[in-house]
């Protein structure tokens, strides 16, 4: 227990430091951009891909699973776009990205650490909290929306080829179904959640990264640890979010 | 002037530092020296702010280090320059961003200025021409290199070099021992070294203090460490038969002076 709350203790210490004496504006921009391209447009491709296979299995499984005569066809298409927008799109790519980015961030964070990289920032009297995470989160914050409403259109693009083109459903009943009782909130929602997403994928990760310690043994637990415990976070932000902001 | 008053550090039980006094001569290379795991590397950590002892004080020109407000500390880290054992390159960066890196944090030059500046930085440790390759094509002596050219280039009053010839072959050793002189000599500043290479210590050290089980065994320079009677020392020193040897013929020429 006292481990659990040592945890959060120093967690929660750790980013008053990345959010207290920044570095010089101009010293953020370039890292900024570097971790936009890392984080965000290096994840376009896999984001894409699990996107479009997603949106095509829920839009068969959902043609799979109407057998009674009274439910409307559009229905297909108008479940694809609930799954994608309300929890696809946003909490698992939000799960994917902890793979990807996630444990990027501890091993990079976790071998400055160990190669004393960390120490040398520190000697020069750099807020290396700051230097390091603050980029990584603000990059985050900004490409993972982006990404979250790309997968939200390829999923339900993807979800309209394979409907027709297995013949599970027609294209104009698709398309009804994706209009069908459309309330934009459903984005502002997951647009929300995602917001929070990033920041736990940020900072839990650099978390276990910053304060690895040893060899490459530890930052490959460390890295391990920081994928674990964001999904863990993930979750149960998931969960308390839609409790707040959908009911 | 660095001086450490009553430093003592403590992990959990273990005891690795105990009362260390220790008066760092301005201006010249200090030498701290020892077996492993003796607290050479914690006292230089305490020493740079890395870690916090449990008790004493870290004079820098009479202040405290320990109790100096963010901005005095922000000023004296700006006066500090530390090569790592492993030399702690950013590995994303070149050998220029390296050394840049400081001037890019610190100071308002433009970019031509601060690229002039790297540049002598480099043509001071031999590395002319290497501005673009990344830590990882370089060997360890020029990363070593690349190390103290970002160590030294804002002109540091402290300098704090930790195992400078770990892994390193004796003639590249004695390549970056002599770097170390003639920075310290031309920058007037007070070098301090950690290392447990007597050859170095022999070939550089202004002043030597011998560090064991936590506590300050022995102060002296490298003419009193050779007639130095104190068996701790003895043991460490001349562990080798080479050294031994050197200590046999160094007590008889002392007898037949004597006779």
């Amino acid at each position: 227990m006292t481990g659990i709350l040592g945890n959060f203790g120093r967690y929660f210490l750790l980013m008053r430091r990345v959010f207290s004496r920044a570095e010089k504006k101009k010293i953020y921009r370039p890292l900024i951009t570097d971790e936009m391209i890392k984080i965000g447009v290096q994840s376009v491709g896999i984001v894409a891909l699990l996107s479009f296979f997603m949106g095509a299995v829920v839009t068969l499984q959902t043609a799979a699973n109407i057998e009674s005569g009274w439910i409307p066809k559009w229905t297909v298409g108008y479940t694809t776009r609930q799954t994608m927008i309300y929890e696809f799109s946003s909490t698992i790519v939000a799960l994917v990205l902890a793979g990807k980015v996630g444990s990027n961030i501890a091993s990079e964070i976790g071998t400055m650490r160990i190669s004393e990289q960390i120490d040398a920032l520190d000697i020069m009297g750099v807020n290396s909290a700051s230097y390091l995470i603050l980029p990584k989160l603000i990059a985050s914050t900004i490409m993972f929306p982006f990404l979250v409403l790309m997968a939200m259109s390829v999923g339900i693009c993807s979800g309209a080829i394979v409907g027709t083109m297995s013949k599970a459903t027609s294209l104009n009943d698709f398309i009804y179904g994706i209009q069908y009782d459309f309330d934009s909130y459903g984005i502002v929602y997951s647009l929300i959640k995602t917001v929070f997403f990033a920041f736990i994928l940020s900072t839990i990760p650099a978390y276990h990264g910053y304060y690895a310690s040893g060899g490459a043994l530890e930052v490959g637990k460390s890295s391990t640890k920081g994928v674990v415990y964001s999904m863990v976070a993930v979750m149960v932000a998931n969960y308390l979010l839609t409790q707040i902001l959908l009911l | 002037m660095i001086q450490v008053q009553n430093i003592s550090k403590s992990f959990k039980d273990v005891q690795v530092l105990t009362d260390i006094n220790i008066d760092f001569l301005p201006g010249k290379i200090n030498f701290i020296i020892g077996r492993s795991g003796q607290g050479k590397s914690v006292l230089l950590k305490c020493m740079v702010g890395l870690l916090e002892p449990n008790v004493g004080s870290i004079l820098y020109n009479g202040v405290d280090f320990l109790n100096m407000d963010e901005d005095q500390h922000k000023a004296i880290r700006q006066e500090v320059g530390m090569l790592f054992q492993g030399a702690a390159l950013f590995d994303s960066m070149t050998v220029e961003e390296n050394v840049m890196f400081p001037l890019t944090m610190y100071s308002n030059l433009t970019k031509e200025e601060k690229i002039l500046k790297v540049n002598e930085c480099l043509e001071r440790v031999n590395l002319v021409g290497k501005n673009k390759l990344y830590p990882s094509e370089l060997s360890g002596g020029m990363k070593k290199r690349t190390g103290i050219a970002r160590a030294i280039i804002m002109n540091p009053k402290f300098l704090f070099v930790d195992e400078p010839n770990s892994g390193l072959d004796p003639e590249t050793s004695i390549v970056i021992d002599n770097l170390i002189r003639t920075i310290t000599y031309d920058l007037g500043s007070t070098t301090i070294v950690v290392s447990h290479d007597m050859n170095s210590v022999m070939e550089i050290g202004d002043r030597i203090n011998f560090i064991s089980g936590g506590r300050v065994e022995w102060q002296g320079d490298k003419h009193e460490l050779l007639r130095s009677e104190n068996t701790l020392l003895n043991n460490f020193v001349f562990a080798s038969e080479f050294m031994q040897e050197i200590k046999e013929n160094l007590k008889g020429e002392n007898s037949k002076q004597g006779e």
